[in-house]
């Protein structure tokens, strides 16, 4: 957890189950009974949420059935001064979601009406708890669809993918959650209605829809999001490219972007996921290969016959020793089947995997490789490894047995590590999982005192109370300096030469 | 003591004496907003090289660097600003743009500066030498600080280095013209927009409808067909899109005149897309496929502003002799207090471009 937690924190277990009475009772007063749970074996199906290392028992979970409710939780909160955890489906990696001990856990799962599909617009006005992937079903018979696609994209919802501003295999040509929202409608802290962004392109005054998306549950709370939506692509053809060794299939995906292609998703696996996926999908991955990339274009049929040509030529001139294209709908979901599942199958070789989310410099990939390899040996743990390598956004899974107290310490020392490597090659801790509790001390590692105390300041700008999900994303001083490592500056001002391996 | 140190110096003093600064780059936007006051902090300063990545898809530069020079070390690797920002005059900054978060004609297709933006370095209003975001393109730790700056006119901090994305320029265009009235021209826009064409920007004005198609040769020519038009040769279409653009074309020439001439009022009105026209009196030009529609008229502030708002957007007095009404659209009552608490949060003394966006921040 987070250094201090409210003071409130320390008191015993009598005083907390006085301030549990006092929540449940004021909060009875605006929901139905069966909306408010806050008997222990009604509250642990929230205790946690996909990053299941930390568990926490809220004081109660809210469950409220329409926007007033909303308001009366968020107002009877803000009165008592309990502090709101926001969520949604619960698939977070980072622990956005972990309820807080003396706090109310507020789930919007319930609200889940697509409210509007405008095709000629473009837009899609959804309530919070839509899932992501229910956007493009509703929107698919006017052949549009919703670009950003997180691999839970069947499960999680659309105020998830806001507060953490999710990206997905797309996110490189078609942008982040942030470039397809277009107005999110919400509350404050205090419960007070609130609309960020518009049905235009832009707003008046400071763009505080950009704020919002990606802040974790800790500005507003989300209660209704306008997205955009695209037209979607005739067609889309995969190819499959095999290296022998990472540092040509780093080059290639470099030299994909020098020749002026940006490909609708470009993926990579070393050899290691590549056998555990083949082992779980059977799709026929070559299983020599030291790495492999995905390359996508989607478009019309001609441009991508065009770009599909384009990609496989600039993957043979950097000694791909394989190419293989998608010659129909079926296979090129096959191809893909591998990469959608490298969880899961990581799941399979291995207990326990601990899934690191940093983005580097695209330039780094082999570096960073080979870095991680070196660190393999260190720590004597394995690490099985997937990229979004045309954004360089790495997910090494660490493989442990978190009931193997050293094991779960090595895994947490090997991750800290690739996180500070990341940092200090220009990129950053997280790419699209989110801080939330997991990623606190690596914040101290890419921010600076002054900057972490000015973030402190944006969220007290929209939640003067520090009542929204406290304890996340930003790290106290006390945890930085128990944390004991530097801020590593990142270079912005001075360019210096990037490390190499 | 190098450039960002004096600026770091200036604002230390500057907040100590509780003395308002006017942030000022190439001063090509000095009409943009309200009325800039206050002692002079000059970013043009703040030079060098850009940093260029042309396989990050990134490019870091000093804020007080010439936009234009930017654009040209861009194109030298075949890449560019695909937000197409405008450059008033030739001494547009790189910090100007961003801290104004003005986009071009491909905006609707291509997203905004904000979109673009990755990272930023800034003085705050305490002389705090900060970063937030970095050189990469996904990144979400933390708040995204360099977004809210994008576009904040300079009140939350002075910005001292950018990152930005930037994108492979397109290997085809083609650029079409149509006769017909507003409503036609918007009909026809949403109806393209809801298939897979490389619909990059368009304008309307006096009768005309110009449409840009950006993309790869095979998409370009097949959405040319599709479209239909009349086709525009290439040397006059990027000179009607750098005009359009830079503000110099001759919509925006009548509206200065009329500004000039009849105290007139340039409105940039920011609308849903598929708004109708709105009938208002005055010259008019629809771009963003309908979502941006600039308007130079004599009709009351108030009347520009209801109309904008009845159909969900918002109108800025764009240029104008006088802004008696504010160059924004008012802010509803939780979203202003939100601003203020913003502005002390970055400026607690309130010495950054006081004003500048709205009376008070």
């Amino acid at each position: 957890m987070n250094a201090p937690l409210p003071a409130a924190a320390t008191r015993t277990a009598p005083d907390r189950e006085r301030r549990q009475a006092e929540v449940v009772a004021a909060l009875g007063r605006v929901l139905p009974a069966h909306a408010l749970l806050w008997r222990r074996e009604e509250t642990v199906p929230y205790e946690c949420d996909g990053l299941t290392a930390y568990r926490e028992q809220p004081l109660a979970v809210a469950l409220p059935e329409s926007e007033r409710q909303v308001a009366d939780v968020l107002a009877t909160c803000h009165r008592l001064e309990v502090p709101v955890v926001a969520r949604g489906a619960g698939t977070g990696l980072s622990g956005g979601a972990l309820p807080d001990p003396l706090g109310v856990t507020l789930s919007l799962a319930k609200f889940n009406k697509i409210v509007a599909i405008d095709p000629k617009a473009r837009t899609a006005t959804v309530q919070s708890g839509v899932r992501n992937l229910a956007i493009s079903e509703a929107a698919a018979p006017h052949r549009l669809f919703y670009a950003p696609d997180p691999s839970s994209q069947i499960a999680c919802t659309i105020g998830g993918n806001v507060a953490e501003n999710s990206g997905g295999v797309h996110c490189l040509k078609y942008g982040l959650t942030l470039h397809n929202v277009l107005k999110v409608r919400g509350f404050t802290a205090a419960g007070e209605p609130v609309t960020f962004g518009g049905d235009a392109l832009d707003a008046p005054g400071l763009d505080l829809l950009a704020a919002v998306i990606g802040s974790e549950g800790m500005l507003a709370v989300i209660f209704e999001v306008t997205v955009r939506l695209l037209p979607m692509p005739e067609t889309a053809r995969c190819i499959m490219a095999s290296f022998d060794d990472v540092r040509h299939a780093g080059d290639a995906v470099a030299a994909i972007i020098a020749a002026g292609i940006i490909p609708a998703g470009l993926e990579m696996m070393d050899k290691r996921m590549t056998a555990a996926v083949e082992s779980f999908v059977h799709a026929g991955y070559d299983l020599d290969a030291a790495a492999i990339l995905l390359c996508e274009s989607d478009g019309t049929a001609a441009a991508v016959e065009h770009e599909a040509q384009r990609m496989a030529d600039v993957l043979a001139a950097c000694n791909a020793t394989r190419i293989e294209a998608s010659e129909n709908e079926a296979q090129r979901l096959r191809f893909w089947s591998g990469r959608k599942n490298a969880f899961p199958a990581s799941g399979r070789i291995s207990p326990d995997y601990m899934c690191m989310d940093s983005t580097i410099p695209r330039r780094c990939l082999a570096d960073m490789l080979t870095a991680i390899a070196a660190m393999e040996a260190k720590h004597e743990l394995r690490c099985v490894n997937v990229f979004h390598a045309g954004d360089g956004n790495l997910h090494p899974l660490i493989l442990f047995d978190a009931n193997d107290a050293d094991e779960l310490h090595r895994a947490e020392a090997f991750g800290a590590e690739i996180l500070e490597l990341s940092v200090a090659m220009g990129g950053t801790v997280t790419g699209e999982h989110g801080v939330g509790v997991e990623k606190l001390s690596s914040m101290c590692v890419q921010f600076s005192p002054a900057e972490r105390a000015q973030m402190e300041a944006v969220k007290r700008a929209f939640d003067p109370g520090g009542r929204l999900n406290p304890g996340k994303v930003i790290p106290t001083l006390v945890r930085c300096a128990e944390y004991g490592r530097m801020h590593v500056k990142r270079g912005l001002l001075a360019f210096p030469e990037l490390p190499r391996f | 003591m190098d450039a960002i140190a004096a600026i770091v110096e200036q604002v230390r003093a500057a907040h100590a004496a509780g003395e308002p600064l006017r942030i000022r780059g190439g001063g090509s936007k000095d009409f943009y907003g309200e009325a800039p006051s206050g002692t002079l902090l000059d970013t043009t300063v703040l030079t060098g090289e850009a940093d260029h990545e042309p396989t990050e898809l990134v490019v870091t530069a000093p804020a007080g660097m010439r936009l234009v020079e930017l654009e040209a070390q861009l194109a030298v690797h075949g890449q560019c600003l695909a937000f197409e920002p405008p450059r008033f005059t030739p001494a547009t900054t790189v910090g100007g743009m961003v801290a104004a978060g003005l986009s071009g004609p491909s905006r609707a297709a291509a997203g905004s500066v904000r979109d673009h933006v990755l990272g930023i370095s800034m003085v705050s209003g305490t002389g705090e030498l900060l970063q937030f975001g970095g050189r990469v393109i996904k990144n979400v730790a933390g708040y995204d600080v360099s977004r809210i700056v994008a576009g904040s006119l300079g009140i939350l901090g002075v910005l001292v280095e950018v990152s930005l994305k930037v994108m492979p320029r397109a290997p085809a265009e083609a650029t079409l013209r149509f006769d017909c009235k507003p409503a036609e021209a918007l009909a026809m826009l949403h109806a393209w927009g809801q298939r897979p064409l490389p619909l990059d920007a368009s304008a309307w004005w006096n009768g005309n409808l110009i449409v840009r198609l950006r993309g790869s040769e095979a998409a370009v020519a097949e959405g040319a067909t599709v479209v239909g038009g009349e086709p525009i040769a290439a040397p006059d279409a990027a000179a009607f899109w750098q005009s359009l653009r830079d503000h110099s074309d001759p919509f925006f020439v009548a509206a200065q005149e009329a500004i000039d001439d009849h105290d007139a009022t340039l409105w940039r009105l920011s609308l849903p897309a598929t708004a109708p026209p709105l009938g208002l009196a005055g010259d008019e030009l629809i771009g963003w496929h309908g979502a941006e529609r600039w308007l130079a008229t004599a009709l009351p502030a108030a009347d520009v502003r209801a109309a904008a708002a009845t159909v969900g957007g918002h109108a800025t007095a764009f240029r104008a002799r006088a802004k008696p009404a504010g160059a924004f659209a008012p802010l509803a009552p939780p979203l202003a207090a939100i601003h203020e608490r913003l502005k002390r949060a970055f400026d607690p003394k309130g010495i950054l471009n006081p004003g500048r966006l709205y009376p008070g921040l």
